[in-house]
């Protein structure tokens, strides 16, 4: 009956410009832009609850019960519990082994933490008996080769996931450590999957404890993608993140990440835009990546002791956050700002700076530094003596003002709508914008009960990114994921490694970002991968699908495969068994839209 | 070559099944040792500091404008402190320390330097100077393809390479999208279908499906796989000893070099290296170290590496680099410099003209910079790449090249 009434509405709608969806396809619209990709059940469910009902659900993710297996997958990554300064102290980096080792650090109170510099510093020691280098590179004690056998090392590198089990078995407790410094990191990492979380932690922290961060943020942001009922409070985090850039490898950013995305982003992914943009504004993480913290007005004391270095340099003004504050986290490029302004906002934002590691590397305002003198932002005069209020008032500013209304709405369309959104969907989410005082929630439910979003061109009209393509597939097809880090390095493959942009501008929201030949054929090798149970750490179970390569597809796209997706299928292998089919689904093009 | 064409010959009609194979298979197959002109486009993404990269030594003002952060004039008495001045080019400007290892192309009478040249629009945002400089088409935001892509000369129907233009790289560049067909390679041994099966569903998938998008990229896609596979079957060792660095860019050189020995119709290549946004610490403890000298290092290494390799094969190729704008001719509050205007770029290969650094000098007095901060515009970066396009490439048809860009005026980097 719904079939008859769908087709109905079609034949009502066609020769109007963007005819509405039918009952179905709003259903599973709404499920490929507000989740990561349906799950089994999910489009009975929402279709249960309505659609309208399960949005406005949605976008109150505080009414909705979270999965208890997603906090089972959490716990062991502590590392995005922990505070700035203790993340430092558990997940040393080579230079903070060495303070620790020369007495200028605290030993760690961890046990396992304490082993593993106890042990790098042991390695220091050794290498400065040895060749009296203690700069170079931390090399193994031990050779693997005094440790495992030629055949246990053969295993090592080209067995499967169960023979390594066997070979790490074997190894005796109390040389475990040896063996997993004196492993090539590239073996370490593929050792990964064989061994049960708390070694693999452990395998980790004994070799690069820094590693650990950028490990566990990747695995908590897979998990969460993967398993959260709260699936549209994860876009949105991941949507904002991207919005507000910081690039891991940056520095200090490896250990100030994890606490930003935890602090400034997630709190305020459905709140108010001031209290996001001020929360980045004032992380360490954000200051640190666009350089802020060491931008000072022109009356600053210069930096250090004085004496001593001649060379000690005048600091001065460092524009670069105030450039991408306007240019890619408020007003936009077109926004409508001069050079003056960048310099100007600049100005106002002296002294906006980030405490010494040792005391926990948090936000601090620094009026010595701060440029004290009268500033004129798109047009709006800041007194002389304002301090650390002059940037507060920046972001009253920016925040008001009506191209940032207009950019976020139209970034936000892009993401959630399509492309090219309608410019009449976006003038609507701005009047939002600005009528609700920069609401997200409502800006976003502007947009999400919109008829742009519910029509025919924006149905289907988005390719997957990377994240979302082996997020979903995952999903669609609810393999078992015990270890999600080598679903990162897949990711990575198709062209968005996570957390790694380098630039402020984020990965871009557009289908031509992600479709070319390398990314496509990365697609297509993880699809077949997954379902041949080749990507370490997730099992899927294909015996769980049945039927022709229809119903296969139906089960994993819910809606029915392309007939040319179809035919190419039968076409090459009749009959054949349903892994093939199952990979061969999750990397057609029917697939990799959304 | 013999197993090549035999190669072509045989794998043209198996993987083409019914019908005759491609033109430019079989034409490719008649004439393996057709040599293409190729250019290579190397982006330097985040605007490296060209003042410090090609150091006006000769000028005053570039040291009072950088009291912590110049590179010093070039010093011939003491051998130790040449690590740490410029490499005197012709005794005005000189190359960075760090760009040491392209001595043997200057020795070889290049490259050629193009000095105060860059993109004329005032932008100076890292996104939209990127994207100006890639569609060639500074100041219009509409344009859809990438100048690279349109620089391909005219070919004919059946004479088409599937790999005529590739990136290096995960993802395809702007200056790459267009109507020719382009790829982007992230590695040449792994640019397949793992699993034979999977490959021959999933071409015929792509060729059929009505989604224009994946199906015209699918198409190109597989084109191109089919033709990597002769590459693939051969491992590849650098030719005259040629050491390529670790990291992106002589990663990508290096299987640059292996499609152009490979013969298999590449004309343009493009690929990137990040890392030059240097606001902070761009001069290191002494001014041959830091942050800018590291990359600069490896940059040197891996154009030199490419140089070596392609040996007497630099003929056909003609290498340019680029930047999306300068850098501030004042240093910054935290030992860097902030964004700019004017800029560098190297050319060398084919039959450029090398050893000499073109271009007006504008001066880095106070009333000579632009906007009173940065290095002003002599030359417009499609001067030198329309040059390269028409004399090297052989397409005279700038218009369709540089639109709104009627008259380059090329600085004679090329004879003719």
């Amino acid at each position: 009956m719904r079939k008859v009434i769908a087709v109905f509405a079609l034949v009502v709608c066609l020769g109007a410009r963007s005819p509405k969806l039918s009952k179905d396809e709003q259903v599973i619209h709404a499920l490929n832009r507000l989740t990561f990709g349906p799950r089994p059940g999910d489009v009975e469910a929402v279709d249960k609850m309505g659609v309208k009902k399960w949005i406005d659900l949605q976008l109150h993710p505080e009414r909705i019960a979270e999965n208890p297996e997603l906090a089972q997958r959490l716990a062991p990554l502590e590392s995005l519990r922990l505070s700035q300064a203790d993340t430092e102290r558990h997940y040393p980096n080579p230079q903070m082994i060495r303070a620790i080792a020369a007495g200028r650090q605290p030993m760690p109170d961890d046990p396992v933490t304490r082993a593993a510099v106890e042990r790098v510093m042991r390695r220091i020691k050794a290498a400065k008996n040895g060749t009296g280098a203690d700069n170079g590179p931390l090399e193994p004690v031990v050779p693997l080769e005094e440790l495992l056998n030629r055949d246990q090392i053969r295993t090592l590198r080209t067995g499967n996931v169960d023979q390594k089990r066997e070979v790490i078995a074997a190894i005796p407790a109390d040389q475990m450590d040896d063996v997993a410094i004196a492993l090539p990191p590239g073996l370490r990492l593929q050792l990964l999957p064989a061994v049960e979380p708390g070694l693999r932690r452990k395998l980790m922290l004994l070799t690069a404890p820094q590693q650990l961060i950028a490990f566990d943020l990747s695995e908590g942001k897979l998990y969460r993608a993967i398993l959260s009922n709260r699936q549209l409070e994860e876009q949105m985090v991941d949507f904002w993140y991207n919005h507000f850039n910081v690039y891991l490898d940056k520095g200090a950013d490896r250990y100030l990440v994890p606490t930003y995305e935890r602090e400034a982003i997630r709190p305020h992914v459905l709140g108010k835009f001031r209290d996001l943009l001020e929360a980045t504004a004032k992380s360490p993480a954000m200051l640190f990546y666009l350089d802020n913290w060491e931008s000072v007005g022109p009356a600053a004391p210069p930096r250090g002791n004085g004496g001593g270095n001649a060379k000690r340099p005048v600091r001065g003004l460092n524009e670069n956050y105030a450039r991408e504050l306007m240019e890619l986290h408020t007003l936009g490029v077109d926004g409508g700002y001069t050079q003056k302004d960048v310099t100007e906002v600049a100005r106002c934002f002296t002294g906006w700076t980030i405490r010494q590691p040792r005391e926990g590397s948090d936000f601090l305002y620094n009026d010595r530094v701060h440029d004290k003198s009268a500033k004129t932002v798109l047009g709006v005069k800041i007194p002389a003596g304002g301090g650390k209020d002059d940037a507060e008032k920046v972001l009253d500013i920016l925040a008001r003002h009506p191209s940032t209304a207009r950019f976020i709405s139209k970034r936000l369309a892009q993401r959630f709508v399509a492309d090219d959104p309608p410019q009449k969907l976006i003038d609507k989410m701005a009047k939002t914008f600005h009528e609700k005082n920069g609401d997200i929630r409502e800006v976003m439910k502007t947009m999400l009960t919109s008829d742009e979003f519910f029509s025919q061109s924006a149905y289907r009209a988005k390719v997957k990114t990377p994240f979302e393509m082996i997020v979903s597939a995952v999903r669609a097809t609810g393999a078992q994921v015990d270890f999600a880090f080598p679903l990162a390095n897949q990711i990575a493959q198709l062209g968005e490694p996570l957390y790694r942009k380098l630039e402020p501008t984020g990965y871009s929201d557009a289908n031509g970002e992600w479709v070319n030949s390398a990314a496509l054929l990365a697609r297509m090798n993880f699809a077949l991968s997954l379902a041949q149970n080749k990507v370490p750490g997730s099992k899927l179970d294909a015996s769980q699908f049945s039927g022709d390569a229809g119903e296969v597809a139906r089960q994993i796209l819910f809606t029915d495969a392309k007939p040319e997706t179809l035919a190419a299928i039968e076409k090459q292998a009749q009959g054949t068994a349903n892994a093939p089919v199952v990979g061969l689904m999750l990397g057609s093009p029917d697939f990799q839209r959304r | 070559m013999t197993t090549r064409r035999l190669f072509l010959k045989s794998s043209g009609l198996a993987m083409f099944g019914v019908g005759a194979a491609p033109l430019w298979l079989a034409r490719a197959a008649d004439s393996p040792s057709a040599r293409k002109k190729v250019l290579v486009a190397v982006f330097q993404r985040g605007a490296v500091d060209g003042l410090n990269v090609v150091v006006p030594f000769g000028e005053r003002s570039y040291y009072a404008l950088r009291p912590t952060i110049a590179i010093p004039a070039p010093k011939r008495s003491s051998e130790s402190a040449v690590a740490d001045t410029a490499i005197d080019l012709d005794g005005f400007f000189g190359l960075h320390p760090a760009l040491a290892p392209l001595r043997p192309i200057y020795d070889a009478g290049q490259p050629a330097i193009v000095h105060a040249v860059g993109s004329p629009d005032p932008t100076r945002s890292h996104f939209d100077a990127q994207d100006y400089m890639e569609s060639g088409t500074p100041g219009r935001k509409a344009t859809p393809d990438g100048w690279l892509n349109r620089a391909l000369p005219p070919a004919g129907d059946g004479n088409k390479s599937p790999v005529r233009a590739v990136s290096l790289g995960p993802a395809l560049p702007r200056a790459l999208r267009g109507h020719n067909d382009a790829v982007a390679i992230n590695n040449l041994n792994e640019f397949k279908v793992q699993e034979a099966n999977g490959a021959a569903t999933f071409e015929n998938m792509y060729a059929s499906t009505l989604d224009t998008m994946l199906n015209g990229t699918g198409r190109e896609t597989f084109d191109a796989v089919k033709l990597m596979q002769s590459i693939q079957a051969q491992p590849y060792t650098p030719a005259g000893g040629a050491k390529y660095p670790g990291g992106r860019l002589g990663d990508s050189l290096r299987q640059i070099a292996r499609l152009i020995k490979a013969d298999v119709g590449l004309e343009v290549a493009f690929t990137d290296v990040g890392g030059w946004d240097t606001h902070v610490n761009e001069v290191g403890q002494t001014p041959g170290a830091g942050q800018l000298a590291n990359l600069l290092g490896n940059f040197g290494q891996a154009l030199a590496a490419f140089h070596q390799d392609l040996g007497d094969r630099m003929e056909d190729v003609a290498v340019v680099t680029m930047s999306e704008f300068g850098r501030t001719a004042k240093e910054n509050g935290n030992r860097g410099t902030d964004h700019g205007h004017a800029n560098v770029m190297f050319a060398f290969g084919g039959g450029i003209r090398g050893g000499k650094v073109y271009g007006e000098w504008p001066g880095l007095a106070p009333e000579q910079l632009y906007e009173n901060r940065d290095l002003a515009l002599t030359t417009d970066f499609r001067d030198v790449l329309g040059e390269l396009v028409a004399k090297h490439l052989g397409n005279r048809r700038l218009a369709g090249v540089f639109p709104e860009y009627a008259q380059p005026r090329f600085r004679g980097l090329i004879a003719g």
